[in-house]
C-alpha cells in the first residue's frame, strides 16, 4: 500500500464526509481528492519525475495538506519545512535533497527568490496567496496555486501509479548534533506501518474528529493528517496553539474527539480554567515529544477522568516507539509504555547484548516503521542503523537510554547526545552556537538546555564577548531570530568573563554550572 | 494612549525577537504571521498587561482579536481600562 491511498480509499468510501476543517474552510473527502489530483497533474506537467523531491514551506493550511498528497500522487517525495525556517537554512535543505519544486505562499516568496542562486536544482515554485509571480532573473518558474486547484469543473482522476511501497514517500528533516539538519528517509511502507500501528492502539474510527495545532513539519503533526485520512476521520487543522482560548472554542464547536498535545500545551491548558469548557466529546488526548510531568498527568486525569490519556515516546527515525495503554497511566505514570503493535523494542548494553529489567541501556527498535537512513549521509546512517536478525535487516539504535520494570514497561533515563528538546522540537546546540559565532563580538558561546516547568527545557546561551563589544542580550536574541526557527532562539543569555575548558581546550558544558533560572 | 502604545511596543520587541522585522514592526503586523509569539508568549504578554495596568484578563479574552498586534492590544487595553475605571 502507498500513502496516498489513505486519501484515495477514504474518498471512495466517504466522499461526502468532512475531511478537513481549517479556519472557515471545510472540505469533503471528494473535494480534497479532487484538489490533490489537479495539483498532482500540475506537478507532473512541470516535469516532476518519480522520486523527485518536492518541498512544502507553508503554515498549517488547506494548501499544505493538499500538497502532501498531491506530491505523493505525482510519484514524488514530499518534505515539509517549518514555516518559520529562515532563508539560509531553507536553501540548505532544498540543496541537500536537490528539490526540483517548492510549494509556498506569497509572503515567503521574497526570501526564496533571494536564495535562488544557491538552489540550482529548484525549477518551479507553486505559490499560494496574492503575489504569485516570481521576479524575472531568478530562473524560477512560478505558478499560482489557486488557479491550479480551481481548474475546470470536470473531475480529474489521479495520475497513473508510478511507485511501489519500498520507494521513498517522505523526507523529514531533524536536528543533528553536527548542527546541520539530516533528512530522515521514509518509504511508503515505513509510513503505512507506523500509521497502522498507531491508529490500531488509538482505536481510531471514521467518526473521530482530530484537532491538530502542531506544525506539519513536525512528524507528530504530519501524522495527524495521514492517520485521519487513513481511517476516514475529520481533521481540524489550526495554525498554532498561540491563542489557547480560540483553540478550545474550536475544539468544542467541531466536537473534537482526539487532541494530540506536547507538554508545553499541557502546561498552558492547566493554567486555564478548563472546568468552564464542555469537553465531553473528547475521547483521547495523546502526548509525546517529551515526557509529561507526573503532576500534570494527575491534574489532567482529575479534570478529564473519562478521557483516555496516552503517554507516548518516539523519534523521527521510526516515527513512534512506544505508548502507555491508558489503563496503565494511573498505575505507572512515569512510564512511556511498551512497543507499538507490529514492532519489537529492546534494551542493549554497550556490547550490544540484551539486558533485563532495571538495567539501563540503549533502546533498539525493530520493525517496518524504521527509516531507510539519513539522506546522503551514509556514515551518519551507519551509526544508528545496525545489522538485525536477518540478512539485510537493519535495526535502529535510538541513542536514548532506558530501563524497564519487571513487566517490561519502559522508563526514559537520558540521551546520548546533547540535543535539546524544547517546545516539542529538537534543537542542536551546535546550530545555535554557529549562529551566535557569526556575530563579530562573540568570542565564546555555549548553548545548553535548562529545565523549565512550562517548556520542558529552554535554550540558554552562555557568552563571552570580545573586549569593548557593546552587544546586549537583546542584540543576540534578535540576531538568532533572523537565522533560526522561533523555537531555537535562546530564551535567555548569560554573559561571563570566561568559559570553563577541558584539558583539550574545548568548552566544558559540564563545568558551566548554568543556573536553572532561564531569565523569564 | 501614545505612552501605552510605546510601552507595549517596547515589551513586545524586547521579549519576542522578531527576526524579519525587528524595530520595523508595524502597529498592524500580526504576531501570529510573524511567527514568534507562541502560547507561552501570549501568557507572558497577559502577565505583563495584568501587572502593568492592573487589569484582569479572562481566559475567553485570549483571542487574536484582542492580542495579535500592537493596535489590537491598545484597543483591548482601552476597553479594559474603561470598564475598570
Amino acid at each position: 500500500m502507498q500513502v496516498e491511498e489513505f486519501l484515495e480509499r477514504s474518498a471512495v468510501r466517504f466522499p461526502g464526509q468532512t475531511a478537513l476543517v481549517c479556519g472557515d474552510r471545510r472540505l469533503t473527502y471528494a473535494q480534497v481528492e479532487e484538489g490533490c489530483n489537479r495539483l498532482a497533474h500540475a506537478l507532473v506537467g512541470e516535469g516532476v519525475r518519480p522520486g523527485d523531491r518536492v518541498a512544502i514551506h507553508l503554515d498549517n493550511s488547506v494548501e499544505a495538506v493538499l500538497s502532501v498528497f498531491a506530491i505523493l500522487k505525482a510519484g514524488a517525495v514530499f518534505l515539509v519545512v517549518n514555516a518559520t525556517t529562515k532563508a539560509d537554512k531553507l536553501a540548505y535543505i532544498l540543496n541537500n535533497c536537490r528539490a526540483t519544486a517548492l510549494i509556498t505562499d506569497s509572503r515567503k516568496l521574497d526570501a526564496i527568490e533571494e536564495g535562488s542562486a544557491q538552489t540550482p536544482h529548484l525549477r518551479t515554485v507553486f505559490v499560494a496567496g496574492e503575489r504569485a509571480s516570481a521576479r524575472p532573473g531568478t530562473g524560477l518558474r512560478s505558478i499560482a496555486l489557486e488557479a491550479v486547484l480551481q481548474g475546470t469543473d470536470r473531475p480529474v482522476p489521479p495520475p497513473a501509479k508510478r511507485r511501489i511501497d519500498i520507494d521513498l514517500a517522505a523526507l523529514i528533516y531533524t536536528s543533528g548534533s553536527t548542527g546541520r539538519p539530516k533528512g530522515v528517509m521514509l518509504t511508503h511502507l515505513n509510513v503505512v506501518s507506523a500509521a497502522t500501528s498507531i491508529t490500531t492502539y488509538l482505536e481510531s474510527v471514521p467518526d473521530d474528529v482530530v484537532l491538530c495545532v502542531l506544525p506539519l513539519s513536525f512528524d507528530y503533526g504530519l501524522y495527524q493528517v495521514l492517520m485521519a485520512f487513513k481511517v476516514g476521520a475529520t481533521l481540524v487543522l489550526e495554525r498554532s496553539f498561540t491563542y489557547p482560548h480560540a483553540v478550545l472554542e474550536t475544539l468544542i464547536r467541531e466536537r473534537v474527539t482526539g487532541f494530540p498535545i506536547v507538554p508545553t500545551m499541557a502546561a498552558v491548558l492547566l493554567q486555564l480554567d478548563l472546568g468552564r469548557y464542555d469537553l465531553s466529546r473528547l475521547r483521547y488526548i495523546t502526548n509525546t515529544a517529551a515526557a509529561l510531568p507526573t503532576h500534570h498527568i494527575r491534574r489532567l486525569r482529575a479534570l478529564f477522568p473519562d478521557v483516555k490519556l496516552y503517554s507516548m515516546y518516539g523519534l523521527t527515525e521510526c516515527k513512534r516507539v512506544s505508548y502507555l495503554p491508558p489503563d496503565q497511566i494511573d498505575v505507572r505514570p512515569g512510564s512511556v509504555g511498551r512497543g507499538m503493535p507490529n514492532e519489537e523494542v529492546y534494551i542493549v548494553n554497550e556490547e550490544g547484548r540484551r539486558v533485563g529489567p532495571g538495567v539501563i541501556g540503549q533502546l533498539v527498535v525493530r520493525g517496518s516503521n524504521v527509516m531507510k537512513g539519513y539522506w546522503d549521509l551514509p556514515e551518519e546512517t551507519d551509526k544508528v542503523l545496525k545489522p538485525g536478525a536477518f540478512p539485510g535487516e537493519r535495526v535502529l539504535y535510538t541513542g536514548d537510554f532506558f530501563k524497564t520494570d519487571e513487566e517490561g514497561y519502559l522508563y526514559f533515563v537520558g540521551r546520548k547526545d546533547d540535543i535539546i528538546k524544547t517546545r516539542g522540537e529538537k534543537v542542536s546546540p551546535k546550530e545555535v552556537e554557529d549562529v551566535l559565532y557569526s556575530l563579530d563580538g562573540v568570542a565564546e558561546a555555549a548553548v545548553v538546555g535548562v529545565p523549565d516547568a512550562v517548556l520542558g527545557q529552554v535554550i540558554k546561551a552562555v557568552i563571552t564577548l570580545r573586549e569593548g563589544c557593546p552587544l546586549t542580550e537583546q542584540d543576540l536574541r534578535r540576531h538568532c531570530a533572523q537565522h533560526l526557527e522561533d523555537f531555537a532562539v535562546p530564551r535567555a543569555v548569560e554573559f561571563r568573563d570566561s568559559l570553563p575548558k577541558t584539558t583539550s581546550g574545548k568548552i566544558s558544558k559540564r563545568e558551566l554550572n548554568v543556573s536553572a533560572e532561564a531569565g523569564r | 494612549m501614545p505612552n501605552v502604545e510605546q510601552e507595549l511596543r517596547r515589551f513586545v520587541i524586547d521579549n519576542f525577537p522578531f527576526g524579519q522585522v525587528g524595530d520595523g514592526l508595524s502597529n498592524d503586523d500580526s504576531f501570529l504571521d510573524q511567527g514568534i509569539i507562541d502560547s507561552t508568549g501570549v501568557l507572558e504578554l497577559v502577565t505583563f498587561l495584568e501587572e502593568t495596568y492592573e487589569i484582569k484578563v479572562e481566559d475567553e479574552e485570549l483571542i487574536p482579536d484582542n492580542l495579535d498586534s500592537i493596535n489590537r492590544l491598545v484597543k483591548f487595553l482601552q476597553r479594559k481600562l474603561q470598564v475598570s475605571s
